[in-house]
């Protein structure tokens, strides 16, 4: 799983300022400031600092995260989304891409612990950060509670929101080990299934809560 | 749907930013949440050249009471205000409205800062800020200024923050004894940008007379709307039924909906006195409660 075309050596160098930004950056001051209105509070007289910032892109830039447990390093255009490089450039192709638009959570992965949107976060923006695929959720090659639940309770049909729909559900009992009902409904709140399975959902989380607490 | 190339930067300091929206002007952006600029990107709404990640500045994220106002940083998640004690103590109008925006998972990237930044009249958080007086603090290498948020959206997706400025705070005014405040609105689903929307706070004396009225609109104006007729109406009277119900009917005809898949331009206007109503009545609950 370690090894694909796009991912390279860590100790290949981040570029440091394209040479489209460099460019760009000689040819502008900082004259220009547009004139504030009424209201400031308090004036401080200082020239802007140089940037030290590293500016990435457009092209390929390298970035590093967490991918289920392991460091992975990335070369990616700072325009990839999370959703992207998983899927692409990691070929962690459980997480489904489905709106492309933060409309219905089938791409949610965890984000340091949280659920989130990855078609909706830039992978450059993940830099040193802990990201949780649903292909990270089972431990030496047994299936989080979450996941067999799913599979005792049929809670899956078509299976395309089912990666999305588990790790809400799976990122739920991290937070709160005794939810109720309405709170796997609220969990699941933006996950959309267009089959219909929420009952069998909100069933088969609720039985993997139970089951976690023995 | 993938978004135009672009040159990214995620600077360490306010400072660092600065510089470099000195640099790049308007062909730079803030990305702030992205749940709202990513899209834009997508869709080629917005194709920015250069993106100015901040969410590596820190003191950008706070929930606080302090020097008289609730200070809330700009990048502090939708999903913060959710569990902030503060909020659930005392202002209970975020708790209403942060439930109601988008779902979990956008809840924990998208920012209080860049809700309002986005310069969106369907947004919720603007109606809300209308409601409690907010007053918006934008920084910028030249020092810090503050907008109250009557003056802070100039029109669609267009704000008070220039291109050199970045929007730091939220500032909203304590409310003194006797402050409710609530929201709602309608949405079609889980997710859904208001069909309209309505933030009320008000203040009563001891007597139960409104002393003071916030009213905010959500989605039913080109700009995000304070309904100052229906304020007028309350502010120096109790509370009765027929009060309210001029203020809700003021509401609804001094708004602009337009007619659009939510619904029709009547229909609107209904929901607006409906929800104008409700919420007053929910604030006056949450006050004398
Ligand atoms: C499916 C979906 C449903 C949604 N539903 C709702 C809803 O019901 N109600 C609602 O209110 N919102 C909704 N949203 C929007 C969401 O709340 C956004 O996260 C929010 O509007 C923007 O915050 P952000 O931090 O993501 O900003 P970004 O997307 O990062 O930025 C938005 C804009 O503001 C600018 N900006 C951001 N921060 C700053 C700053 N500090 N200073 C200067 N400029 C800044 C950016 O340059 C950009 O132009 C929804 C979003 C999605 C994807
Ligand atoms: S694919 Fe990301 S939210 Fe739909
Ligand atoms: S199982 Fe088909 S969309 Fe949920």
């Amino acid at each position: 799983m370690k090894n694909d075309s796009k991912e390279r050596s860590p100790e290949k160098k981040k570029q440091g300022v394209s040479r489209r930004a460099f460019l760009r950056g000689a040819g502008m001051t900082t004259a220009g400031t547009v004139a504030l209105a009424s209201g400031m509070l308090s004036f401080k007289a200082a020239e802007p600092a140089p940037p030290k910032t590293a500016v990435l892109g457009p092209g390929e830039t390298e970035v590093r995260f967490v991918v289920n447990g392991q460091q992975r390093t990335l070369w990616i255009e700072p325009r990839t989304t999370l959703a992207d490089a998983l899927r692409e450039h990691l070929h962690l192709t459980g997480t489904k891409v489905v709106c492309d638009r933060g409309s219905c959570s089938a791409c949610t992965v965890w984000l340091d612990g949280k659920p989130v949107n990855s078609c909706m976060t830039l992978a450059v923006d993940v830099e040193g950060g802990e990201v949780t695929t649903v292909e990270g959720l089972a431990k030496n090659g047994e299936l989080h509670p979450v996941q067999e639940a799913f599979i005792e309770h049929d809670a899956s049909m078509c299976g395309y929101c089912t990666p999305g729909m588990v790790m809400s559900c799976a990122g739920l009992l991290e937070r709160n080990p005794n939810p109720t009902l309405d709170d796997v409904k609220l969990a699941t709140s933006g996950n959309l299934c267009r089959c219909g399975t929420y009952p069998k959902v909100f069933d088969a989380t609720l039985a993997a809560a139970k089951k976690m607490k023995k | 749907m993938i978004p135009a190339p672009f040159d990214y930067a995620a600077p360490g300091s306010l400072e660092e930013a600065f510089s470099l929206l000195e640099q790049h002007g308007d062909e730079a952006k803030i990305l702030a949440g992205g749940h709202s600029l990513i899209p834009m990107m997508k869709l080629r709404f917005a194709s920015p050249e250069f993106l100015i990640d901040i969410n590596n500045i820190p003191g950008l994220s706070h929930i606080k009471e302090e020097d008289g106002y609730l200070k809330i940083g700009a990048l502090t998640r939708e999903a913060e205000l959710e569990t902030s004690e503060v909020i659930r103590a005392k202002y209970p109008i975020f708790l209403d409205a942060t439930k109601l925006i988008a779902d979990p998972q956008v809840r924990n990237m998208g920012t209080v800062g860049g809700n309002i930044a986005h310069g969106d009249a369907a947004n919720d958080h603007p109606a809300v800020m209308m409601a409690l007086r907010a007053e918006v603090v934008i920084s910028s290498a030249e020092g810090q200024r503050t907008v109250p948020i009557d003056e802070f959206f100039y029109g669609f997706y267009m704000t008070a923050v220039q291109p050199n400025e970045i929007l730091t705070e939220i500032r909203i005014p304590v409310p003194g004894p006797r402050t409710g405040n609530a929201y709602h609105k309608l949405e079609r689903k889980v997710g859904d940008y208001a069909t309209a929307g309505v933030a009320v706070q008000l203040s009563l004396d001891e007597n139960g007379v409104c002393t003071y009225a916030g009213i905010g609109l959500t989605n039913v104006n080109p700009v995000p709307m304070r309904a100052a007729r229906s304020e007028e109406a309350l502010v120096g009277h109790k509370l009765d039924a027929e009060r309210i119900e001029l203020a809700g009917q003021y509401a609804s005809e001094d708004c602009n909906p337009s007619s659009d898949l939510r619904g029709d331009e009547d229909y609107k206007r209904a929901v607006v006195k409906a929800l104008t109503k409700r919420m007053i009545n929910k604030a006056i609950e949450r006050a004398t409660s």
